[in-house]
């Protein structure tokens, strides 16, 4: 490390600490200090041994050895010969993915803090975008982002018993341990109800005038899917079909095409009246509907008969737990209930919700989790 | 050890090959007195790395298994109740003409004996040592918390015995799969290091110092293949404790070379997914097509 500015080490390294907090890398005062330590330890005449050192005290994580590696490039002049930072694009993480910039090497310190701002609000626009008017490209940052959705599952009261701080006492267990301790009285235990995940019926409407919301809506099927719930998950139009097999694949591409394979009746009318009554008949009054949380993603555009509709929901309002009506077109300006199927079906959800962009499919996992 | 090389050298010497990014923080690490915390994918040789230093320094390698809902009394130390119940009942025996004193007796309850040390407990005593606090990650926020205490005075204190402190503060590897963010405090008093899958001219060299036995073309080709599945956005990309499940699994099967037949039989020791199996055949077809 030479200092051909002429300033002393410690305001360079200092400096440096100072760029990469600026950079978006959170260092404190003591990071700083154990920085400062580390380099006096591994020499400052050895480039290579720097670069370790801070990456070692400055950075907390994955996500900021990049920008150290950038920072630490623009601060010091050329790295080739330290080690190289990590190729990132084949790692997965749970945060919501931002979109790889062309060459982010060229840049530093201020436009780098810029670049990331500008693609983070990228991702936050797409969160508030229509689905059905998306691009290729925004469709695939789309579903990294569907992916990258932890649902949480709806919960009911369960039969059994579970230890707990508080609570009545567990006269069972209490007894049990003080035997174990030979009789002496010990600690008292108490206990409470446990909760297990009630199931999630989804019924998807993959009729043609939903169809440019069908892709999204079957990711968000498999993000469920993907939970501890117990979930089925139907697509409806003119037939009932069960995707649920399909979907349990991991893999949301191949899941995908699987339950495409299903499907007979892609982007065809809509007879929500009928197929709600073969679903009722074949599945739902047997037991799957009993106490579930239904969600019906569709906009009620019914070719059939409204009145049907309106008592097949009935029929599954007084099964079900919780019905929850998902119209994509709910969260459009000027949107009027008008629809025949909508005006039918409406008295018997519990709730009625948006179901277009990505925030609006966060508010109706959070509708489903608090049912 | 008073360099990076040095240390290199020496893991080297028990089997465990470092580039000099990982030796250098293990001698900072070792120099400055803190935690090492190692991040990484799974498989990349995290816990190994705590091994190879226990067995470098002739130490005792002390591991603690985080798991959800561990606490102070499973990683410190408990007392062992009916034990010292039965010694109770032994006093009141050995004494029934009432001379046993109160005071006495109490403390003796709380004896060395009675006292069952935990993973951290026994790190602190036996030190030097080398305590590998394993998956930290699954552990809860409030088992964070403890740990920080610990880390930064290296003593525990025991009501009933006093406080515990290490001579010297043993060696300490944390090791996370990143399920979870950890705590920004905990994460400020380590040294931190990703610990990244090798480039193939280092893992090539692990399979010959792990795997002797596993032929040198063979090491080569099955690392090279490995290396290629890496880029092949599977579920769960292979790492290099798969790579050596591989190799050995194809040496048992007689393979001098690498036979695509025989890597396809043995696809279990690699890919743990059913869908990930599929990919890695559509891979190993169109290998065989060239």
């Amino acid at each position: 490390m030479s200092t051909p500015t002429g300033h002393p080490p410690e305001e360079i390294l200092l400096g440096f600490t100072r760029a990469l907090r600026a950079a978006g890398v959170r260092v404190t005062q003591d990071r700083a200090t154990g920085f400062l330590t580390a380099t006096a330890i591994v020499g400052l005449g050895d480039p290579g041994g720097v670069y370790v050192a801070g990456r070692a005290t400055l950075c907390s994580g994955p996500d900021d050895l990049e920008r150290y590696d950038q920072v630490f490039e623009a601060w010091f002049g050329d790295r080739s010969g330290l080690p190289g930072s990590i190729p990132r694009e084949h790692r997965r993480d749970v945060a919501t993915p931002l979109p790889v910039s062309d060459d982010p090497g060229e840049h530093g310190g201020e436009a780098e803090r810029e670049i990331i701002r500008a693609a983070a609000s990228q991702a936050e626009v797409l969160r508030h975008r229509d689905v059905a008017g998306m691009d290729a490209a925004q469709k695939a940052l789309l579903d990294a982002m569907i992916r990258a959705l932890r649902p949480r599952p709806p919960v009911r009261r369960a039969a059994r018993h579970t230890p707990w701080r508080r609570g009545a006492v567990d006269l069972q267990r209490t007894l049990r341990s003080s035997l174990r301790l030979m009789g002496e009285p010990a600690q008292v235990r108490h206990r409470r109800r446990a909760t297990v995940p009630r199931r999630v019926v989804l019924l998807i409407d993959v009729s043609a005038s939903m169809r440019p919301y069908a892709d999204a809506l079957l990711r968000l099927a498999h993000a469920v899917v993907c939970t501890a719930a117990p979930v089925e998950v139907f697509t409806v139009g003119t037939r009932l079909t069960r995707i649920t097999l399909p979907l349990r694949t991991t893999d949301p591409d191949r899941a995908l095409v699987r339950a495409g394979d299903e499907v007979p009746d892609w982007a065809g009318g809509t007879r929500l009246g009928e197929t709600l009554e073969a679903f009722l008949d074949r599945w739902g009054a047997r037991g799957m509907a009993r106490g579930a949380v239904v969600v019906v993603f569709s906009d009620g555009w019914e070719r059939g008969d409204p009145q049907l509709l309106g008592d097949q929901l009935a029929r599954l309002g007084r099964l079900a737990h919780r019905v929850v009506w998902v119209n994509p077109h709910r969260g459009k300006d000027g949107y009027q209930p008008v629809q025949q199927g909508i005006v039918a079906a409406l008295p018997h959800c519990d709730h009625f919700v948006a179901g277009h962009s990505l925030r609006s499919f966060e508010q109706v996992l959070e509708v489903v989790g608090n049912a | 050890m008073d360099s990076p090389s040095a240390v290199s050298q020496a893991l080297g010497q028990t089997g465990y090959l470092t580039d000099p990014a990982l030796a250098t923080v293990v001698f900072l690490a070792e120099r400055m007195q803190r935690p090492l915390l190692l991040e990484g994918e799974p498989g990349t040789g995290k816990t190994a790395l705590a091994e190879a230093l226990a067995q470098l320094r002739g130490v005792p390698l002390i591991r603690l298994q985080c798991y959800e809902g561990i606490d102070a009394s499973q990683a410190l130390y408990d007392w062992d109740f009916p034990r010292q119940i039965l010694h109770l009942r032994t006093l009141e025996a050995a004494t029934r003409d009432g001379s046993l004193d109160p005071v006495d007796a109490e403390k003796s309850l709380f004896d060395e004996r009675f006292l069952l040390a935990r993973p951290v407990l026994r790190a602190l005593r036996e030190s030097p040592s080398v305590l590998l606090i394993d998956e930290v990650d699954r552990a809860d926020d409030e088992f964070e918390a403890f740990l920080l205490e610990v880390l930064s005075s290296w003593a525990v204190s025991i009501p009933e015995l006093g406080t515990v402190v290490a001579t010297t503060p043993p060696t300490v590897v944390l090791t996370s799969n990143r399920t979870r963010e950890l705590h920004d405090a905990l994460k400020r008093r380590c040294l931190y290091h990703w610990i990244d899958h090798p480039g193939l001219d280092r893992e090539v060299a692990i399979v010959r110092s792990r795997a002797p036995e596993v032929p040198d073309a063979l090491a080569r080709q099955v690392v090279a293949l490995v290396q290629t599945l890496r880029t092949e956005h599977l579920l769960k990309p292979p790492g290099v404790a798969e790579t050596l499940d591989w190799a050995r699994a194809l040496e048992q099967l007689g393979a001098t070379e690498l036979d695509l037949e025989q890597a396809a039989a043995t696809l279990g020791a690699v890919v743990k997914y059913r869908e990930d199996t599929d990919r890695v055949r559509h891979v190993l077809d169109r290998m065989l097509a060239r």
